[in-house]
This record gives structure tokens, C-alpha cells and sequence, in this order.
């Protein structure tokens, strides 16, 4: 194979940012027809690594080659133009557009000067079908699916082109293992047309399924380069977090915790048939102090809207909601907030970074909130907090001062769940908190909810990883079709006999 | 030095420099301020008297540009606070007194006030875009003060009434320590309290704010009213300075002007991150330009061309894109205020 000459071919690149060395002499090449894994934990490097090839920014060091030419694009135009196609770790799409529009967005077919619409039509269907997306309206506008759909558009824009080089920077990380499947079962295809593709994720079992190769960095560095098959997975963790630790199995060790209180007469929340018209409805929970409620359902189930509902993101105009034991309607985020409830969104761009602003300005922006802008948390105050919670998380760089958008995309999810925990909320809404996490913060994270639910927090968990969600939820609300169809508590239900009731259930 | 060099108010006040470098060249006693009658004359004091009404207008424009939004109303606002407090001083029984110009003021001060909780109304209440929201009064303004004024140009000789825009105090312009003040206190209402970062984070990410429970309808509703009081003060010193009321001329395009002097001061058009010390002397550099344009004598037709000139020259210096044209390529997303040609 080493005679094979790579198609891309990074070598000893550097970057730096003012005050971080986020490249330090990596090298990386893929090959033609092969599926390659980026590994590393949350800012080792490896967002940084695809945008340096793309010409998103620019190197300090090191040489790009792509087909035996020496490259160096200045503009991620460029490196498409050179046929390699990026989906980026955040979703940078027009939410304002419709699905065709974004999957065809500058290269739409034009007949007589203008956009040739129902070819463009035509185009997005075909491949929307290829990826077994058939049920998404390639007229409708973007914004109004969820952000996995959205994630999905972005993959279907990316394997449009007909590129020599397909990069995918943790695209299942709101996934369900369905959709993971089927983005398989396309990279697979492509994979045999011969067609190089770079894979990030977090998942080590959809790595070890999909990936031919591997390249491990650390802390900006090169660890090396792996055959997958020839690396087992304890030796992979140990060489991205460069110690021997057992993540894994602490993964897997059984959380013992308090079981909660149920004796307390009234559950802190209780909602009947709550529901909203064009959203979701015949949501009846009930939830104690210190309970963990898990959401399962496939995509589009309705699960988000759910937590919206109880955060009064979106206003409920069905059923009735009590929190604390009274009948409240939640008209604003702000009366949720003022009644305790916390709501950590999946859509960490668009709805939860502010990104201009630092990373102790985002950490206390919620308890800002809520004591109102005339009574500012005092400087000291502030610092204090943003340290405790950047060391408690693990934060990194471990810089208060740093604006929000430098940080790697896990870190910046660390920053969002602290936002809510410095308010001690009294049920906290987290819509998959450990979207992008890497395995040794996630263990952590699943530890830290834990432990919250023992001192008494309530805790409503969504996460497009089942196992995470049977692992963790004391009683498990399962949706379909944007409608609760049951709420059982959780003794030992296997992923089966979710299936099972999803399948079963006439909604 | 490479930091100074990157810092965002270094090219604006290098340009200020430049600009009052270049009227010195032209006209020897430019630079040089002196004492007559306890008062301090000189251009200098002009370009800050002249500059006041901008100066305030540009403050309130640039929270209201950091909450995401524009307010063009101000110049009518401005007209309309001129025409109430003339109107009401020259009807007045004793139009001469310190009592009358006084309530003329308050008067003209709630009127800004209203028309500022009107704009607010429609920005964070019906949610119109600001910029037609504003667009309403901006156009129906001027004709709300023509019904006062009864289309009109109404004189008024008030003594307490025309120091606002004419008067000194130790040595200084009034309308100036006016503007000065304005500033001080804004500075400190946002800085000291949380509200500067409050309406930075709903310029940024509106959706993000209001999940985080911010109250994003209080906080634009605070920077339209605040906007309408600076225009209101600002039309007193417009028709004080003047000692009349002109509904028609007083504050035409000074809306413009304080957009221009938010930019050039380094806020961003798109919201977020503003900095009132940039906006300060972008409208002292807007005013210098129309000083200098006097001093150099260049003919009134082209004198639009040359601000515009100008302002496109500062804010190619602040873009980080045509700075990496003409010199060294720097990445994107480090640069934290880039700055888009306004013009
Ligand atoms: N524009 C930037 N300015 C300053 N620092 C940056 C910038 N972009 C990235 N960094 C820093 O570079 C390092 C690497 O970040 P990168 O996004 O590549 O990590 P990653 O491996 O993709 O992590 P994750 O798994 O969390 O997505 C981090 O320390 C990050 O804070
Ligand atoms: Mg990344």
C-alpha cells in the first residue's frame, strides 16, 4: 500500500494561535478508497487539522499535497474546487433556505442564465434518496428540522459533489444508530468508488465498524498512525489520552446511586397531556427530586419538543403542567427559569453560544439572566465560578478570558452544561449534553449527572445513544410520531424492549 | 506594537490625527485654542460644540446597533424635540424665563422618550425589523413636527434655552460637557452593570438569549428609549444653538452621520461587541471632515465624495480582509471585530 501515492498528504504541519499551539508537526495522509478515523479528545487538534486542509486557516508550517501537487488553498472554495468536500463539525448551512437550496447552493444547475429549479429539484432528491432521506420535503426550509436533519443535509450537500475527497468531522454525533447505518451503508459505496474519506467521531464502535486506518493526535501533536484492525480499542484510548486508563471500563461500571425519593408526596414536575399543536403531543410525566426521566424515541419523535414544552421555549396551548405542585402555564424561558427548570439545547450554535463573548461571560450569562442586568454578578464573583467549573469540567484551554468560538466544539458543550449548573437548577433539561464529548468526558459527564440526581436534582436526559439513556434514566418516556406513547420505569428495559414498544404502539 | 496595531481604535484616531494634521497644514491657527472673555474659541472648540448633537446621537445609536438593531428615527426625533419646546417656549406667557425653558425641556425630554418607547414597541413587542420599524417615524416624524411647528420655523429668544447649544461653562461648551456626560453615564450604566453584556449577547445570538433566560424585549425596549432621549437632547441643542425650530432641516441625515461614526468606531453592523470610546471619535472624526472640507474650501458639490472617501478609506483600514490584502495573510475567526464597508 505504501506504494500507493496518498491523494492527500499533510506533512509536519504547525498552527498557532495567539497563546495556543493547536498544530505542532502533525502528519496525515489519506489514501485513495480508504476510510480514515481522526482520533483525539476534545481540542487535540483535529477540527483544526481538516480546516488547515481545507484553507480555512492558514498553516504556520508544514506542506499540503493533494494528488501530487503542492497545494496550499487560501479559501475553502479553493480546496472544493480541488474536489474535496467538506462537512464541518458545526453545521454551517442557510437555515433560512430550503433543503434543496442548501444541498445545491453554488453549483445549482442554470438553463438561459437563471436556476434551472426543477433540475435542482430533481438532484436533491436523488441524492436524499441515496442517503434512504426520502421523507425529508427537499422544499422545506431548513431551520424547521431538527438539528440532526440538519446534519444530515449537510452530509447529503457534501457527497453531491462528485469529489475525490469526502471529509466528515463527527457527523453522527446527533445520530441515531439507524441514521448511522445508512451513512454507512453511503460511505461504504463511495468508499468503493475510490474516494478517500476522513472520519471524526467520538464513538469508538462506529470507528472500529467503518475505519481502515486511523491517526491519533494529542494535545496537537502526532501520536501515529494505525491500522485499525491492529489496534485494539484500550490501546487507542490509552494513546489519545496518553495514560493507561481504564475509560472503558469505567465506562461500563454500574452507577450506584441513592435511589431516589419517591415518598415525597407531589413529584416536582407533572405535566398531562401537555402538547402544542404541529409539535407534540399527550405528554404526560411526572418527575420527583432527584429522579432521572430518560426520552427515547427515533428521530423526529418529538423528544426535543418535549423538553421545549417543559421549558417553555414553546408555548403548550394542550393539557395542563404543574411544577412544585402548582398549575403553571410557561410562557418564556424565564418563567421556567424562575421556577428551577434549566434547559441545555442540542443546538449548541444557534441556541446556545454567544459566540463573540468569552468563556466566563457564557458561563454566567444564565445566572446573569436571572438576577437581571441591574444587579451584575461581581467581577470576582465571576472569575471565581468560571474557574471552579472550567477545572471541575475539565475545560480547555483552561482560559476564562478566551472568546467561546476558539474553543474546540466538546469544550465549548462543557461550557453550555456549566451555564446551568452554576444556577442549581431544580430539574435540569439537557438535550444531549455529551454531544461531541470525547469517551473520557463523557464518563465523566454521566458520572456528574449521577451524582446531581443524588443531591436531589431532577433530571430530564435525551441523548440519540440509547444505551446512554438505559444506563442512566430511572423511568424512560418513550415517544413516537411527536406523541408520548408510554412511561415505564427502568428495570433493566433493554434497548429491545424500547424497539418493542416503538414498534408495537399505534400512535 | 504589533498589538497596538491590531487594537481596533488604532486606525480611527490615527485618522483623526491625520485629519486634524492635514487643516493645521492648511490654516497655521487651526490647532491653537485661546481665551476671550473667559470662554475658549478655536476650531478645535467648534469641531466639539458643532459635534455635540452627533456625538450624543451616535451614543444611543451604538447600543441600539449592538442589540442587533438601527434606529433611523433619530434625525425626526431630533426635529421633533426642537419643535415642542420652541413651540411651547414662544407660546408661553413668559417666554423669556428660566421656569419656561426649563418645561420646554422636559417636555421636548418625554417626547423622546415616547417616541423611543414607540420604536421599542414596534422593534420588541410586534417585532418589525428595526430598520422599518424606525423607518416609520423617521419618515412620519418630520411631519409630526411640521403639525407642531404649523410649518413654521419657530424663533424663540430664551437666554437659559439657547446656553444649551451656545452656551459655556468654565470656559467649556455646554452642549459638549452635555455630550461628555452622556457618555460618562452610559459608560458606567452598561459597564458597571451587566446590561453592556446583556445587550452584546442579544446583538450575537438573540435565540441563545432568550433561552438563557434573558429578558431580550426589556433589553431592546432600554436602547430604543435610550436612543430617542440622546436624539431628544441632541434637537435641543440643534434648535437652542439656532434659537429656532426648523421641523424641515434641524437633524437631516445626522442619522447617518452617527451610523458612520458606530462604524468607524469599530461596531460591527451585524450586532455584539461595541466599544463607546470608538464611537466617540468616529463622530469627532465625522465632524472634523466637515470642518475640514471648510478649511480646504472645497466646493459644497463635491464635499459628499470627500467624506465618503474618507470614511471607505477607514473602514478598508479596520477590515481584517483588505488589511490581508495589503499586507500579511491572517487567519479568519481570530480577528475579533471585523468591520464591513458601510458605506
Ligand atoms: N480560531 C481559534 N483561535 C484560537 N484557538 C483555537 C481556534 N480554533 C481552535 N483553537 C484551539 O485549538 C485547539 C484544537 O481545537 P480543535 O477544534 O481542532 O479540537 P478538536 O480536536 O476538533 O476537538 P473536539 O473533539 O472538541 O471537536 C483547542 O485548544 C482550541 O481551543
Ligand atoms: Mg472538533
Amino acid at each position: 500500500m505504501n506504494e500507493i501515492v496518498p491523494v492527500v498528504d499533510m506533512n509536519n504541519i504547525s498552527i498557532e494561535f495567539p497563546g495556543v499551539k493547536a498544530l505542532d508537526g502533525v502528519s496525515l495522509r489519506l489514501f485513495q478508497g480508504e476510510v480514515h478515523a481522526l482520533m483525539g479528545e476534545n481540542g487535540a487538534g483535529k477540527s483544526t487539522l481538516i480546516k488547515a486542509l481545507t484553507g480555512v486557516y492558514a498553516i504556520d508550517g508544514g506542506t499540503i499535497t493533494v494528488m501530487g501537487v503542492q497545494h496550499s488553498f487560501s479559501t475553502p472554495a479553493e480546496a472544493q474546487a480541488a474536489r474535496i468536500s467538506t462537512v464541518y463539525q458545526e453545521v454551517n448551512l442557510c437555515p433560512n433556505l430550503s433543503v434543496e437550496e442548501n444541498i445545491l447552493l453554488g453549483r445549482e444547475p442554470r438553463r438561459r442564465g437563471g436556476i434551472h429549479w426543477r433540475e435542482v429539484r430533481r438532484k436533491a432528491k436523488d441524492v436524499l434518496e441515496q442517503l434512504q432521506l426520502g421523507h425529508i420535503d427537499p422544499g422545506s426550509i431548513l431551520s424547521s428540522h431538527s438539528i440532526a436533519i440538519q446534519q444530515l443535509v449537510a452530509i447529503a450537500r457534501s457527497v453531491q459533489v462528485d469529489a475525490k475527497v469526502l471529509i466528515l468531522d463527527e457527523p453522527t454525533s446527533s445520530l441515531d444508530s439507524d441514521e448511522v447505518q445508512q451513512l454507512f451503508t453511503v460511505i461504504r459505496t463511495l468508499r468503493d468508488r475510490g474516494v478517500a474519506i476522513l472520519f471524526v467521531s467520538h464513538f469508538l464502535e462506529q470507528v472500529y465498524d467503518i475505519s481502515d486506518r486511523m491517526t491519533v493526535l494529542r494535545n496537537g501533536k502526532l501520536v501515529g498512525e494505525f491500522m485499525t484492525r491492529d489496534l485494539p480499542r484500550m490501546g487507542l484510548i490509552s494513546k489519545m489520552i496518553g495514560k493507561e486508563m481504564d475509560a472503558l471500563a469505567e465506562l461500563e461500571e454500574a452507577e450506584s446511586r441513592r435511589e431516589p425519593d419517591r415518598s415525597e408526596r407531589v413529584p416536582f414536575v407533572q405535566a398531562e397531556n401537555l402538547g402544542r399543536k404541529g409539535s407534540v403531543q399527550d405528554v404526560t410525566v411526572a418527575i420527583h427530586a432527584g429522579e432521572i426521566l430518560g426520552l427515547a424515541g427515533l428521530l423526529g419523535s418529538g423528544r426535543t419538543e418535549t423538553a421545549r414544552l417543559l421549558f417553555g421555549a414553546d408555548r403548550a396551548d394542550q393539557g395542563q403542567l404543574r411544577i412544585g405542585g402548582t398549575a403553571r402555564t410557561l410562557r418564556t424561558p424565564r418563567s421556567a427559569i424562575d421556577q428551577g427548570v434549566a434547559f441545555s439545547s442540542e443546538n449548541r450554535k444557534e441556541e446556545g453560544l454567544i459566540s463573540d463573548l468569552s468563556v466566563r461571560d457564557n458561563l454566567v450569562l444564565a445566572m446573569q439572566a436571572s438576577k437581571g442586568w441591574l444587579r451584575r454578578v461581581p467581577g470576582h464573583t465571576q472569575d471565581q465560578l468560571a474557574e471552579k467549573f472550567i477545572r471541575a469540567l475539565d475545560i480547555r484551554p483552561a482560559n476564562k478570558d478566551a472568546l467561546i468560538q476558539n474553543l474546540s466544539g466538546g469544550n465549548q458543550q462543557k461550557v453550555l452544561l456549566a451555564r446551568w449548573l452554576i444556577t442549581n437548577p431544580k430539574l435540569l433539561i439537557l438535550d444531549e449534553p455529551t454531544r461531541g464529548i470525547d469517551i473520557g468526558a463523557k464518563t465523566q459527564i454521566q458520572k456528574l449527572i449521577s451524582s446531581l440526581a443524588s443531591d436531589g436534582m431532577s433530571i430530564i436526559f435525551i441523548s440519540a445513544e440509547l444505551e446512554e439513556v438505559l444506563r442512566l434514566s430511572d423511568h424512560i418516556a418513550i415517544l413516537k410520531d411527536r406523541r408520548m406513547v408510554a412511561d415505564i420505569p427502568n428495570d433493566g428495559v433493554t434497548m429491545e424492549d424500547v424497539m418493542t414498544i416503538i414498534a408495537g404502539s399505534n400512535a | 506594537m504589533n498589538a497596538l496595531l491590531k487594537h481596533r481604535l488604532t486606525w480611527p484616531v490615527l485618522a483623526l490625527v491625520l485629519l486634524l494634521v492635514l487643516n493645521q497644514l492648511f490654516r497655521s491657527d487651526f490647532l491653537s485654542v485661546r481665551v476671550q472673555d473667559g470662554h475658549l474659541y478655536g476650531s478645535l472648540i467648534d469641531i466639539l460644540r458643532n459635534g455635540a448633537p452627533t456625538i450624543l446621537i451616535a451614543l444611543g445609536m451604538t447600543l441600539v446597533i449592538a442589540s442587533r438593531g438601527i434606529d433611523l428615527s433619530v434625525g425626526a426625533v431630533a426635529a421633533i424635540a426642537g419643535a415642542v419646546s420652541c413651540t411651547y417656549i414662544y407660546n408661553s406667557p413668559d417666554p423669556t424665563s428660566l421656569r419656561t425653558a426649563a418645561i420646554g425641556v422636559s417636555i421636548a425630554v418625554v417626547a423622546g422618550l415616547a417616541l423611543g418607547l414607540w420604536n421599542g414597541f414596534l422593534v420588541a413587542v410586534i417585532g418589525i425589523q428595526p430598520i422599518i420599524a424606525t423607518l416609520v417615524l423617521m419618515t412620519a416624524g418630520r411631519g409630526l413636527a411640521q403639525l407642531v411647528t404649523d410649518g413654521q420655523i419657530i424663533s424663540v429668544s430664551n437666554d437659559p434655552y439657547q446656553a444649551i447649544g451656545a452656551g459655556f461653562f468654565l470656559g467649556l461648551p455646554i452642549s459638549i460637557l452635555i455630550a461628555v456626560a452622556a457618555f460618562a453615564v452610559a459608560g458606567l450604566l452598561t459597564r458597571r452593570t451587566a446590561l453592556g453584556t446583556l445587550i452584546e449577547a442579544v446583538g450575537i445570538n438573540p435565540v441563545a438569549s432568550r433561552l438563557a433566560g434573558l429578558n431580550a424585549r426589556t433589553i431592546t425596549w432600554t436602547v430604543y428609549v435610550f436612543s430617542g432621549l440622546c436624539a431628544a437632547i441632541a434637537g435641543l441643542m440643534i434648535s437652542s444653538n439656532v434659537t429656532a425650530a426648523d421641523a424641515n432641516n434641524a437633524g437631516l441625515y445626522i442619522e447617518m452621520d452617527a451610523i458612520l461614526a458606530v462604524v468607524i468606531g469599530g461596531t460591527s453592523l451585524a450586532g455584539g461587541r461595541y466599544s463607546l470610546v470608538g464611537t466617540l471619535v468616529g463622530a469627532l472624526i465625522i465632524q472634523t471632515l466637515t470642518t475640514t472640507v471648510y478649511t480646504l474650501g472645497i466646493p459644497p458639490e463635491v464635499t459628499l465624495v470627500f467624506k465618503a472617501l474618507v470614511v471607505i478609506i477607514v473602514c478598508l483600514l479596520q477590515s481584517s480582509k483588505a488589511r490581508t490584502l495589503l499586507g500579511k495573510r491572517k487567519r479568519p475567526l481570530t480577528e475579533q471585530a471585523e468591520v464591513k464597508v458601510a458605506v
